[in-house]
């Protein structure tokens, strides 16, 4: 069953010169764990500002939970979670406060649904009688993610919601993510660290408003179209121009230690070729081998189609 | 309900926890009742005169006598010189001239009548019309004073004259303070009304919270209620002070109408103004535009409210404003019940004007709430 159907979507914003999105489409099954994964600007925000009747779209249709995004908006927000990119609880209510009042107006109680957060709640407990103003990163995440469910919605969007938050907490919060997924509740988040994507069952690569792709990861992974190497010497900036130089050399993208490359030709003479171009360039320590394309490098891939 | 209770729980736990607004909330009405009246005076003491007396007879100096003894009056300079006199005015240091010409008593006493010259500094228009005013007022009270002199000895026949005397009603000492300060009270509430309601919605946009209100079930009318009332209580509750603590207290000003009619009226005041709050917060993204803007506002409500000028001296457009202006209707209101003691039927018009203007604001507010949301 689909439990998210977008069509032809398309949204923008003619004061600033801005197509937001470009007919998207997109499924989403009932229990997934759905990922949009794309730079700032690619659209993520203003489809989930759609999907949770917060927005009108300019033309196509959106169903969540059977739905209507714009006939049935009021079915809609009283079985949808939602988390803002950006912290938006009362900082001036504490911790325990701010769950019972989004509870209230849910017309539920914690206790009605404890079990669902329980996971979460045990860690921002102790501070329950704290301001949540004066909590840390992650605690505010949990707290927000707590009363985004605490009326046990049917679908859940988290917008960003491992942006500014440390590489412990972000651990966390996808192990929290994955016990609510055998919870039943479908889940879309949207992230623009492109190492979360491996963690979603599909994602979708979101850039300028359009869709590049929807699969899962690895099928994702496995399309790249090209044998990819990973190449580095002692001078990496000067290796980079060198590189660029050559023109056998397809693609050259920097990602940190090394340099990924993909050829024209690919072979183990052609490699040999690169090898000795670049011994002649005067580098030294020269490593060059074959990797397996990681999602980074299928969106730039992509990106430049 | 359960939902609007806990809205308004949530409200009020805000209200007082914040720092700032909550000594606002009392302090503000007894300061302000304690200061702006003193400013709003319109008597003038401490007028700097400068005399010059080219008579020097008994006559002028009994007329310098009475002037310089009025309270009203600081004697800078006393001469005989016109031009020393006018130095001073030109060095600010005097503001009215008052000459004397020789011959004075003489001419007073052989001819009847005799003419003093008196010269304003009229920079400060509103000191020097007065002065000039009660300079006239001794001058022509010891005229009388001679003439009852005068016939008492005998020298002159009894004059027949009219005497116009005249009668402060509802106020009669003409304290200004008795109709200033339940209109600085109308003030206070107007404030409440404009900035801390519409204030208090902005701060959720620019939060953010809004947001996640609005992915929310809850209905739009309660949360408004939720952000209304409030501040509806709130108003009432400065006015209570203002008007029992300071007013009472201090001023002893007890109110001569019912107090339910001012209550209520209140009331209807205080719908209307949330009204405008509120719409000023649907077309305001920050809570410093809110700010601005109900600032320019709170400007054209006080100065065009005839809370310091008399409406029917304004020009006919100025009037237009003054009656589209919701305090120019409350400013009547408390006048007319705390100092005469208006009844229900006085007061009817206002009524119907409020209610219009409660209607007006609020479902404009209402409209373009739906709309931004």
């Amino acid at each position: 069953m689909k439990d998210i159907i977008v069509e032809n979507i398309c949204k923008s914003f003619p004061k600033e010169h801005i197509q937001a999105l470009d007919d998207i489409n997109i499924e989403v099954e009932k229990g997934e764990l759905f990922g949009l994964i794309g730079p700032d600007g690619a659209g993520k925000t203003t489809l989930f500002r759609i999907l949770t009747t917060l927005l009108l779209a300019d033309s196509g249709s959106a169903i969540v939970n059977g739905s209507d995004v714009v006939k049935d908006y009021k079915a809609i927000r009283r079985k949808v979670g939602y988390m803002p990119g950006k912290f938006s609880l009362y900082q001036d209510l504490s911790v325990e406060e701010n769950l019972s009042f989004f509870a209230t107006i849910f017309n539920t109680s914690i206790k009605e649904n404890y079990d669902l957060i329980k996971d979460i709640y045990e860690h921002i407990e102790p501070f329950k009688n704290r301001r949540a103003g004066a909590l840390s990163g992650g605690m505010k995440q949990k707290l927000a993610l707590c009363c985004a469910l605490i009326h046990r919605p049917e679908v859940l969007f988290l917008d960003e919601p491992t942006t500014g938050v440390d590489t412990v907490s972000r651990k966390e919060f996808w192990d929290m993510l994955k016990r609510l997924k055998m919870e039943g509740i479908t889940i879309i988040v949207s992230t623009p660290y492109m190492d979360e994507a491996n963690l979603c069952e599909r994602i979708a690569l979101m850039q300028k408003g359009k869709i590049l792709s929807v699969n899962t990861p690895t099928h994702i992974k496995s399309s790249f179209p090209d044998p990819l190497f990973a190449i580095k010497t002692e001078h990496m900036i000067k290796l980079l121009a060198d590189l660029r130089a050559i023109p056998e050399i397809k693609s050259v993208h920097s990602f940190g230690e090394y340099h990924h490359i993909t050829l024209n030709e690919p072979s183990e003479n052609e490699l040999q070729l690169l090898h000795q171009t670049l011994a002649n360039d005067k580098h030294e320590a020269i490593d060059i081998k074959k990797i397996e394309p990681e999602i980074e490098d299928c969106f730039i891939q992509l990106m430049s189609n | 309900m359960r939902t609007l209770k806990f809205l308004l729980v949530k409200e009020f736990k805000q209200i007082f926890r914040n720092k700032s607004l909550l000594p606002m909330i009392f302090m503000m009405p007894i300061i302000q009742l304690l200061v702006l009246p003193l400013a709003a005076d319109f008597e003038i003491k401490n007028i700097n005169i400068s005399i010059v007396d080219h008579d020097r007879s008994e006559y002028s100096n009994d007329l310098i006598n009475a002037v310089t003894s009025s309270g009203y009056f600081q004697l800078v300079s006393f001469g005989d010189s016109y031009q020393a006199a006018m130095n001073e005015i030109e060095l600010d240091a005097s503001d009215l001239i008052l000459e004397i010409p020789s011959h004075f008593e003489q001419n007073l006493i052989k001819d009847g009548a005799q003419q003093v010259f008196i010269a304003v500094n009229a920079i400060n228009g509103t000191k020097a019309g007065l002065g000039a005013s009660y300079l006239n007022s001794i001058i022509q009270n010891f005229n009388q004073n001679i003439m009852v002199d005068a016939i008492a000895s005998g020298n002159a026949a009894p004059l027949k004259n009219i005497e116009v005397v005249s009668l402060n009603w509802f106020n009669p000492n003409m304290n200004y303070k008795i109709f200033m300060v339940p209109a600085i009270l109308v003030l206070l509430v107007t404030m409440v009304g404009a900035y801390m309601c519409s204030l208090n919605i902005v701060k959720e946009k620019e939060v953010g919270t809004i947001e996640q209100i609005n992915v929310t079930p809850i209905k739009k009318h309660l949360y408004i209620l939720g952000k209304m009332i409030p501040f509806l209580v709130i108003g009432i509750f400065i006015f209570t002070i203002g008007f029992f603590v300071v007013a009472r207290l201090v001023y002893q000003i007890v109110p001569l109408g019912n107090l339910f009619l001012l209550y209520g009226y209140l009331f209807l005041f205080l719908v209307a103004l949330l009204g405008f709050g509120l719409l000023i917060s649907t077309y305001s993204q920050t809570q410093q535009q809110a700010m601005s803007i109900a600032f320019f506002f709170m400007m054209v409500f006080i100065l065009m409210s005839g809370l310091f000028t008399p409406i029917e001296s304004m020009p006919e457009w100025a009037k237009y404003i003054a009656y589209s202006n919701p305090v120019t209707y409350f400013i009547e209101v408390m006048r007319m019940v705390v100092l005469k003691g208006s009844m229900l039927k006085n007061i009817t018009n206002h009524i119907y004007v409020m209610i219009g203007f409660a209607i007006f604001f609020n479902t404009w507010a209402v409209m373009n709430y739906r709309k931004t949301s």
